[in-house]
């Protein structure tokens, strides 16, 4: 499988998905750290991926979503963004509404 | 200067009414980012651009903008991308 199909595959099987550094008990990044929170306050189940321990997923994801940072979350396969943005959502209330939904 | 070059790439590409960048990357020394050299910025941009924008949208016009710089001088760019309207 070719790293896209390999995306979209991670993409397709859950909800809620978060590409990030290091894993939800281990951030190894701060931004990491804070999206991790945020989403656990939600209180939702989601899936996570270390980009650490894939580098060709890592160099991959910058160039399909156009985002050149991590961490990133996807709802239902879309780009929701990074930590300015669910940091921004998750002040407004708006964090748990859309994963709510989702999950 | 990597904030000049930053404000630079913006003006150039998003003409903004306001632009203000603020290195952070002091208060990152040491952790395995800023190790390699890239530093951490905080933007803060207003532009007619936005109108009608998400904010997934905005940032990534933004990250477009400075795609050049983002492969190695900056590590983390925090953005707080706003419409003329928004900022009153």
């Amino acid at each position: 499988m070719d790293v896209i199909e390999r995306i979209k595959d991670q993409l397709g099987s859950h909800p809620i998905v978060l590409y990030m550094k290091g894993s939800p008990d281990f951030p190894q990044c701060g931004f990491s750290a804070q999206t991790v929170q945020a989403i656990k306050d939600c209180g939702v189940q989601f899936m996570y991926i270390n980009i650490f321990e894939d580098l060709e997923v890592r160099e991959a994801l910058k160039e399909y979503s156009n985002w050149p940072t991590y961490p990133q979350l996807y709802v239902n396969g879309e780009l929701v963004g990074g930590c300015d943005i669910i940091m921004d959502l998750h002040s407004k209330g708006e964090l748990q509404e859309i994963l709510k939904k989702a999950a | 200067m990597t904030s000049e070059l930053i404000k630079q790439k913006l003006n150039e590409s998003i003409q903004p009414e306001l632009i203000e960048i603020v290195d952070d990357s002091a208060a990152h020394a040491g952790h395995a980012g800023a190790r390699q050299g890239g530093g951490h910025y905080n933007v803060t941009i207003v532009a007619k651009i936005f109108d009608g924008k998400s904010l997934i949208q905005r940032h990534q016009l933004i990250y477009q903008a400075l795609s050049d710089l983002m492969k190695s001088e900056i590590h983390a760019l925090g953005i707080n991308a706003l419409t003329p309207s928004e900022n009153k």
